[in-house]
């Protein structure tokens, strides 16, 4: 699908449409200026910082713990989201139930739900005096103000990229394989995990890359929810402002450019799932 | 063979390629509860916690003076995000589907890169060209402009953050949608601004919508770029979404959800044209937004 994507008409000696200088010189300005400035500044600042300068923000204790943290939760996040998501999606795809329609327009709410609306409303709900929160207090289990409410906070801002990737991959997955399958006598949990999970591979793996990037950055459901104590609760971007407000410039850069340093590699891992798994079903086929 | 298979299992009735009743209706059943614990009762909450003190407090935590200038700065920011957002983006959209050039992977690359950053790094590269020995800064401040914890820097973050969405939306489209139909306009003589408006356009005009419509529901809703270059004035930088903040940590609770339910219907209408655009226009979007 990708491959097609990319493909314009084929263009003869003289392409007659109109507006190619015009239209790219926009295009290349804009992205220019809103996009590829603002982030070339915080590159050049980055390298400015020397070695010394690197070493003396990484080997803080403080921007240490922001950053396991940030990606000790981004990653268990995105892998919950995961499941959830094939579950959700599954479901939708496979079976008629009376509120499927409704289900299936929900899913985009934490897409279309400003993040501090969410942030304050997870709070609320999981807060040790919330509507679930206090029966979970009963068990003393503490959800919000601590690192399982950053999960949770994640969990529903990655949820719409894993149903929605794997969603339209399901749909168009003929049954036929499947008949095959229970044809030669495999169980419905033999088809499900030969013949349906490895189909279903790249579009869980852009998924989960597309919900762990979004984690990593995400900053307004999480720090409601979060509490915020430095060391323990405090996420990579939270810092960032933090530092910002001390007017420490260097330290804030060090983090951000981490931060996207990493939102490149899963920017290209997302990119590269397709041409992998092309190549490999070629091999085999 | 398939019904060699039907008459085989025992009992008779039960399809082979269908799960067991059981494992279907505990599948639903957990699909239903997740979302409803994760995405529903949040919306609930909000509503609940909004309306809680009765109409009448909710009201009045909307006609308060400074929720008002939020609001006003809110939509204020979406009228000039959204039209500069769909202007370029078609602009954009044509030359990448149009022509043939170098480095076209290259740049569609980067249009996909705000929603990778972090929007507290897209409102920290702001500060790095606008603040305080940033690469601008001199410049401001000779001919005295304020971009920074100013209007205009809550507008550069909030671009940056929805930059993608209308390009997103047309690339694709126009991909399918193939360029037959322009270049016969083209050879039946119709000049480029004709050729525009009485092909091109009709034709994406659905997923040109489509994509303001998610541009305008971020644009309202973001938070982190817009907290970090908004200086947090109360009555003159503050968004919406920043009011909720301020009133959050102030612990006016039933200020915070009044306004915050202001934003989730927001939502809620985004959801519903979308899920309507998606339903009675699918065929005029995107591929991977059609829904039969």
């Amino acid at each position: 699908m990708s491959a097609v994507a990319l493909r314009t008409p084929r263009v003869r000696k003289r392409n007659p449409l109109p507006g190619f200088g015009l239209s790219l010189g926009l295009g290349m300005a804009w992205l220019g200026v809103v996009v590829v400035l603002p982030l070339a500044a915080l590159a050049v600042r980055a390298a400015g910082l020397g070695a010394q300068g690197w070493l003396r923000a990484l080997r803080d204790e403080r921007v240490q713990e922001a950053l396991k943290l940030s990606f000790g939760a981004s990653l268990t996040a995105a892998a919950i989201a995961s499941v959830v998501g094939a579950l959700v999606a599954w479901v939708l795809v496979r079976y008629r139930f009376p509120g499927r329609r409704l289900l299936d327009a929900l899913v985009d709410l934490p897409f279309a739900l400003p993040t501090a609306v969410a942030g304050i409303a997870l709070t609320a709900i999981y807060a040790p005096n919330g509507w679930v929160g206090k029966l979970l207090a009963a068990y003393d289990i503490k959800v919000a103000y601590a690192v399982p409410g950053i999960v949770l906070a994640l969990v529903f801002i990655g949820l719409p990229f894993t149903v929605r990737t794997l969603q339209p991959v399901l749909e168009t997955l003929g049954r036929e394989p499947e008949e095959a399958a229970a044809s030669l006598g495999a169980s419905r949990f033999t088809t499900f995990r030969r013949v349906i999970v490895p189909e279903l591979l790249p579009a869980w793996l852009t998924g989960f890359s597309l919900a762990f990037a979004r984690a990593l950055g995400e900053y307004g459901s999480v720090i409601f929810i979060a509490g915020n104590l430095p060391y323990k609760t405090e996420i990579a971007p939270l810092l960032i402002t933090i530092r910002l407000e001390e007017y420490d410039y260097n330290g804030a850069v060090a983090i951000a450019a981490l931060l996207l340093v990493a939102s490149f590699a899963c920017l290209l891992v997302i990119n590269l799932i397709p041409l992998l798994f092309e190549k490999k079903g070629k091999r085999n086929g | 063979m398939a019904d060699r298979l039907t008459e085989r299992s025992n009992p008779p009735s039960r399809d082979p390629l269908q799960e067991p009743a059981w494992l279907r209706a505990l599948l639903i059943g957990a699909a239903v509860l997740s979302m409803a614990l994760l995405v529903v009762l949040p919306l609930a909450m909000v509503l609940a916690s909004a309306f809680g003190d009765g109409f009448r407090a909710w009201w009045d935590a909307l006609a308060e003076h400074d929720a008002r200038a939020a609001l006003k700065l809110t939509l204020i920011t979406a009228a000039i995000v959204i039209p500069i957002n769909a202007v370029f983006g078609v602009f954009a959209a044509w030359a990448l589907t149009r022509f043939e050039f170098r480095g076209k992977r290259v740049l569609l690359a980067f249009i996909d890169l705000p929603f990778a950053v972090s929007p507290v790094v897209a409102g920290l590269c702001l500060v790095l060209l606008f603040g305080t020995n940033g690469w601008f800064h001199a410049f401001l401040q000779e001919h005295d402009i304020k971009i920074l914890f100013a209007r205009p820097g809550i507008v550069l973050a909030t671009l940056f953050v929805t930059f993608p969405f209308v390009v997103r939306e047309l690339v694709p489209l126009m991909q399918q949608q193939g360029a037959d139909e322009e270049l016969a306009a083209r050879s039946l003589g119709a000049g480029a601004w004709t050729m525009f408006r009485r092909v091109t356009l009709p034709n994406i005009k659905w997923g040109l919508l489509y994509g303001v419509l998610l541009c305008g529901a971020r644009a309202m809703g973001e938070f982190g770029a817009v907290s970090v270059v908004s200086g947090h004035i109360r009555g003159l930088t503050n968004t919406l979404p920043l009011h909720i903040e301020i009133l959050y940590n102030e612990f006016d609770g039933t200020a915070a959800f009044a306004v915050a339910s202001l934003l989730a219907g927001l939502a809620l209408v985004t959801l519903v044209l979308k899920f309507w655009l998606e339903a009675r226009h699918g065929d005029a979007l995107a591929n991977s937004h059609r829904r039969h």
